[in-house]
């Protein structure tokens, strides 16, 4: 067999010479295990290229503003004076309002397909969830500005603000006019496009519960709730939180649909109905009309920060789905 | 009886949630598709197909921007997956357990998930500011990195699942390992392979941030490389953003097109896949 194999890789089906097909084979080897290291290398080169290169290129801003840049809120290109607080503050808001609301939808959505849903319907409904993630983020985008950005605008904002008016604190917090677009609508959005995240990935972790565990809590009469309440979730929960954390990871970094509803407006406000800005929509608005070397350095260091915060929070997920893959091979 | 009774309408309020959860998720899939189709679907015209992007107040289509949008996306999966199929055939063949297969898991890991908005300015450092100015050239690249970390890991995930006995039966029978992988390994993977191809193309063809500022944007027919060229994505932001009710028609029928395309490429790619899980 090896000689057959040999004869075709040589391509000499005259004379055919053993040795030299060895060592052929054995080039063949070293070459293949080094284009693959190569190029396996090549992905660390490429996330070190990114920090580097984010690095330099806001080594001017970092220079002019030092840490105030990450707590001032003025962003004026007239003056050259810039500072990332309004950026941050939204992206951070946006991401908490997206996960208010997706974790408990999402978690729930495993729940059901795991638990309570008909078997034949289990993977066409998993299929469409997922298909939430597919959609394009500018798709989500154009959707919410033109369709539901109105609709908020017109109905929900005006009995949001209505109803949170006379209860002090929290009318700050939803303090009108309605204009539709905003951190709020921002989050929503943000809220519908990590679902599919957190809830393919609760799934995936809750099938590692061993099923004997399940059955036998089944077994001593607990309801559904209990078992997921009380097996399912506590034997998960590391992995969960790396769902969530994923889903966070994305929520951060997400631009196209933000930056159409986001509403572009750099400062820092108390009501979550007003426009803001995040750090994503930020460089996508001005970076092609950056002019004037601090400025394009001044977004290139809101990239750096965004990636920094992102960097941590996947670290953080993907440690952790380690930990409960290590889980479910044992 | 009434512990029990109060333990059943407990779990009732819960599993009704539960569905509540579910039919809110499939709801706004059905209005996004539904509003897409309901405002996209009157512009599928032939010149959209055959005209190039109009000036306000013109007629016109989207075709310097499909056109644009195919030759960056097959470019950039081109260059990105030979370079992650070789990154992913290493940690699955050769690096394992090793501390520096552990290390570039994590970061492909990272890189899978990281803002494409930080690739679109990392290209924007290392090619447009050297060149001068924006380029096709920069979109491709942007692309690529983003191909890269998808491909890496479905290789790795389905070169993993070939069973260790076809590569310990080809070994016994004398071939070197790196044979074992290319004529063994990756034709049983072959399914699983294609999958991970479909789905990066699906990621980028609908990736607007990173083409922003590499590739930019181009009212005419361009195919030259070197320098800006329209992309269906950033033609979508455009137009979309714009006050003309022709152009926002327009971002509407593309976005319909662009949404057609990636679902359909993630339906077959998951086909694709379950079929190989059940085989």
């Amino acid at each position: 067999m090896v000689d057959l194999v040999a004869q075709g890789a040589v391509e000499t089906p005259t004379v055919f010479d053993r040795a030299k097909a060895l060592a052929r084979f054995k080039f063949g080897d070293r070459f293949f295990h080094g284009l693959t290291f190569t190029a396996a290398i090549a992905v660390l080169i490429l996330l070190g290229g990114v920090i580097v290169s984010l690095i330099i290129g806001s080594i001017p801003a970092i220079q002019e503003f030092g840490f105030g840049f990450l707590v001032t809120e003025v962003w004026n290109p007239v003056t050259d004076k810039y500072g990332a607080g309004a950026a941050i503050f939204g992206t951070l808001a946006t991401s908490i309002i997206a996960m208010v609301i997706a974790v408990p939808i999402g978690v729930g959505i495993a729940i059901f397909l795991s638990e309570l849903c008909p078997q034949p319907l289990r993977q066409p409904i998993g299929i469409a969830i997922e298909l939430l993630a597919g959609i394009p983020s500018i798709i989500y985008g154009i959707w919410g500005l033109f369709i539901f950005a109105p609709l908020l605008q017109e109905y929900i904002e005006p009995s949001i603000i209505a109803f949170f008016g006379p209860i002090p604190g929290l009318n700050m917090l939803f303090a009108g006019p309605p204009y539709g677009i905003g951190i709020f609508t921002a989050g929503f959005i943000l809220a519908i496009m990590v679902l599919p995240f957190i809830s393919s990935i609760s799934r995936d972790v809750f099938a590692t519960v061993p099923p004997v565990l399940k059955e036998s809590a089944y077994g001593l009469g607990f309801t559904t709730r209990e078992v997921v309440g009380n097996v399912v979730i506590p034997y998960t929960r590391v992995g969960i939180i790396g769902g969530v954390m994923l889903a966070l990871g994305r929520a951060l970094g997400e631009t196209m649909a933000v930056t159409f509803v986001i509403g572009n407006a750099h400062r820092i406000s108390t009501s979550v109905l007003a426009p803001g800005t995040t750090i994503s929509a930020t460089i996508a608005n001005e970076f092609t009309e950056a002019v004037g070397s601090l400025y394009t350095s001044a977004l290139i260091e809101l990239g750096l920060i965004l990636f920094v915060i992102t960097f941590f929070v996947l670290a953080i997920a993907r440690y952790m789905l380690m930990r409960i893959e290590k889980k479910g091979a044992r | 009886m009434s512990l029990y009774d109060a333990r059943r309408r407990k779990n009732a309020f819960y599993v009704t949630l539960c569905y509540a959860a579910s039919a809110f998720g499939l709801a706004w899939l059905i209005w996004i598709l539904g509003a897409l189709i309901m405002k996209g679907a009157p512009g599928l015209v032939p010149a959209t197909f055959t005209e190039m992007t109009p000036a306000p107040g013109n007629t016109g289509g989207l075709l310097n921007a499909i056109v644009g949008s195919l030759i960056m996306t097959i470019v950039a999966v081109l260059v990105g997956t030979p370079i992650g199929m070789l990154a992913g055939t290493y940690l699955a063949e050769y690096g394992n357990r090793s501390k520096l297969a552990f290390v570039i898991r994590f970061i492909n890991d990272i890189l899978l998930s990281a803002p494409s908005i930080v690739i679109g300015l990392f290209v924007y450092q290392i090619v447009v500011a050297p060149m001068g100015h924006f380029s096709a050239i920069a979109g491709m690249v942007a692309l690529a990195i983003i191909v890269i970390p998808v491909v890496v890991r479905t290789t790795e995930d389905m070169l993993r699942l070939v069973p260790s006995q076809l590569r310990e039966a080809s070994a016994a029978l004398g071939l070197p390992k790196s044979m074992v992988i290319q004529k063994i390994a990756y034709k049983a993977a072959r399914a699983g392979l294609t999958t991970g191809v479909l789905l990066a193309i699906a990621r980028v063809s609908g990736e607007t941030a990173p083409l922003l500022f590499t590739a930019l944007n181009n009212q005419f027919y361009a195919t030259d490389l070197n320098a800006p060229m329209s992309s269906l994505p950033v033609v979508i932001f455009q137009f979309a953003l714009s006050p003309y009710a022709d152009w926002q028609q327009l971002a509407w029928t593309g976005a319909l097109i662009i949404t057609m395309t990636v679902l359909a490429l993630s339906i077959i790619a998951r086909v694709l896949g379950s079929q190989r899980k059940k085989s």
